[in-house]
């Protein structure tokens, strides 16, 4: 009976270990997919960017479905995955719920605000981005009309396409910017069909430069850009610049993967609260590299780099969608 | 609205609507003999992903059109074998098989390009390329006919007039062949026809391999003529549009022309805000131009629009007697 009961112990000890050693940070993607060559692989991106210095592992979980994602947050937090990041504005309500179930365990979600003591919540000053890319957008159209093209119709897109308006309408107060939304389900994030679909009607309307913040839509926006004579497109989240070199005038970039790699860094217990990340922690900016280097100018670069000192030191402010649910340069 | 914006819409209305017809079309052979085919996306969908992917290793995108029309050809096989030989619900094989795509796809695509289930963007001669229609550009400058012929019929992939060609063949092979008199039957009545000394089996198996031709073509039309590579979910539910549209078309082929037209213009239209808005004096949420096929065909079922009327030995399994 002892003996047995010994061996159950050392059982036990062993789950027990078994259990603390498995602590590996998580990491949940969100419905666009991990290879959504924008937001989502950004984030993976940076998990995989902690994998390689440290030497450690961490597990994953990609979205199918809108029902999966308590089911999966509370299979990883009870996995005793510590800590658990998120990606996307969808998990903020359902978070919300698992959160002060689990105290222990610290969560990160990205592109939502939660308030609860055991979260830290990343936000990005998008419309900061937004207003650089649109500047140059502005800089470089020849027909005075650019287009921005969104993923699904949710604030946080208003609140780009309301920066990227603003940078636009603060080189050319006459410039026209149409805007239109793939559509209102999450099926819009891999919409590329429609995406092009949409690149070529602003393209009929004489936009020449277009933006797509639209996830795996954009990867038909860029196409139709590309395949159209004297038209460019803007990137989003990821630099997508390389995806048609010459075609492509920047990409916006947020720096999701900074976000992660650095809540995985800190590890359980961390730091919580709401971390917003803008210019002046370069969380958002633009992307320059040998794909786009002819398409901008020097005067053009140093416009927007100019601009950007102005934001960041205040002297220039850029309206969120969020203040009041407008924007000031664009009626959606 | 002026005169090139309804040719720019109408243009956009012929890209949109040419997977929906093919696809719609696909729908109309295999209903039409009884065996119903929720699995249409299913098949876009691989052929979409397999047309894109021999396409980019070949260089050639007829042979990226056959891979497509082949992988479709399997899943319509599977869909025969599931439904036709072992008697199953036909329903569930289809189901069945949108999943099998939706998840396959992604996983071949990763093991093979590692591009996280996407295929390489495809160039050159890898993507069909628009085909310029004889004296396009010498027309161009005739008053209205000359836009309508020059940028509203030419400058397609040429999938496009293959969908087009594809609506008087149907409606030729249906209604003026004794192959399409006993496929109608089999639909009807195959006791009858079986009667009659014709296999069942052996037409039914026909009519679900000619809707996976068609819906091969109409994925390798998503894949290669209208984007330049394959793309997770990349149909996002236009094999159901196209069953609606088979609803609304009362299961004919002319009728399913002018539906998928009608659908393809409502999204055209959804995507120029624009021109919406100078339409309408209020405004209009786009989102109910996107939800408008729905609620037309709910209407058509509801039998406010005449009767909507689906072959009576559709979702049966046919049973010998013994």
């Amino acid at each position: 009976m002892t003996f047995m009961r010994s061996i159950l112990g050392a059982a036990a000890t062993l789950a027990l270990v078994a259990g603390t050693a498995a602590a590996d940070p998580a990491i949940i993607f969100d419905l666009g997919g991990k290879f959504d060559k924008s937001f989502n692989e950004s984030a993976f991106t940076g998990a995989k960017r902690w994998a390689d210095t440290t030497g450690g592992s961490f597990r994953e979980i990609e979205m199918q479905s809108e029902a999966q994602r308590e089911q999966a947050l509370r299979r990883l937090a009870e996995a005793g995955s510590n800590p658990i990041v998120m990606t996307g504005f969808a998990f903020g309500n359902v978070l919300a719920e698992v959160a002060p179930d689990y105290p222990d365990t610290s969560f990160a979600i990205i592109d939502a605000v939660v308030d609860e003591p055991n979260v830290r919540s990343v936000v990005f000053s998008e419309h900061q981005g937004s207003y650089l890319v649109g500047m140059l957008a502005a800089e470089a159209s020849k027909s005075g009309t650019v287009g921005f093209i969104g993923g699904m119709d949710i604030p946080l897109i208003r609140h780009f396409a309301c920066g990227y308006a603003q940078g636009v309408k603060a080189v050319n107060p006459d410039a026209k910017i149409i805007s239109n939304m793939t559509g209102t389900t999450p099926a819009a994030w891999n919409d590329p069909v429609k995406g092009s679909e949409l690149a070529k009607a602003q393209i009929s309307q004489g936009a020449d430069i277009i933006y797509a913040a639209a996830g795996g839509t954009g990867v038909g926006v860029l196409q139709a850009a590309a395949d159209a004579d004297g038209v460019l497109s803007i990137g989003v989240d990821s630099n997508q610049n390389h995806l048609h070199p010459g075609k492509v005038l920047t990409s916006m970039v947020k720096r999701v993967d900074n976000a992660v790699e650095q809540a995985f860094n800190d590890g359980p217990g961390f730091e919580t609260g709401t971390v917003v990340l803008g210019l002046a922690e370069e969380g958002v900016g633009y992307a320059m590299d040998e794909n786009n280097a002819e398409l901008v100018s020097d005067e053009m670069k140093a416009a927007v780099e100019d601009a950007k000192q102005k934001i960041i030191s205040g002297e220039v402010e850029v309206v969120s969608y969020y203040d009041n649910n407008s924007c000031p340069a664009l009626e959606f | 609205m002026d005169f090139s914006t309804l040719i720019q819409i109408l243009d956009s209305t012929m890209r949109l609507a040419t997977p929906l017809l093919l696809a719609c079309l696909a729908g109309l052979f295999s209903e039409r003999s009884g065996i119903f085919d929720i699995g249409l996306e299913a098949k876009m969908l691989i052929s979409a992903f397999f047309s894109a992917a021999v396409a980019y290793d070949t260089g050639s995108v007829w042979l990226g059109l056959l891979a497509g029309i082949a992988a479709s050809m399997v899943f319509a096989a599977i869909h025969g074998v599931a439904s036709i030989t072992f008697r199953g619900n036909q329903l569930i094989s289809g189901v069945a098989l949108n999943f099998l795509a939706s998840g396959m796809t992604v996983l071949i695509a990763q093991n093979w390009f590692q591009q996280g289930g996407r295929t390489p963007s495809l160039l050159g001669k890898a993507r069909f390329e628009p085909l310029t229609l004889p004296f396009a550009d010498a027309l161009s400058d005739v008053p209205v006919l000359g836009p309508i012929y020059s940028e509203l019929l030419s400058g397609h992939s040429i999938l496009v007039y293959v969908a087009l060609l594809a609506v008087p063949a149907t409606y030729w092979v249906l209604y003026r062949t004794r192959f399409g008199l006993r496929l109608r039957a089999v639909g009807e009545n195959p006791a009858a026809v079986d009667t009659a000394g014709v296999s069942v089996i052996g037409l039914r198996y026909a009519a679900v391999a000619i809707a996976g031709l068609l819906c091969g073509i109409a994925g390798a039309y998503l894949a290669t003529g209208l984007q330049a590579g394959f793309v997770k979910d990349m149909t996002a539910g236009r094999g159901y549009i196209a069953l609606a549209a088979l609803i609304f078309a009362k299961w004919r082929p002319w009728y399913a022309l002018s539906a998928c037209l009608l659908f393809g213009l409502l999204q055209a239209l959804a995507l120029r805000t624009d021109v919406v808005e100078a339409i309408f004096p209020f405004r209009m949420p786009v989102q109910l131009l996107d939800s408008l096929p729905y609620i037309l065909t709910v209407v058509i079922l509801a039998g406010f629009v005449g009767k909507a009327i689906p072959p009576r030995a559709g979702g049966q399994p046919y049973v010998k007697e013994r």
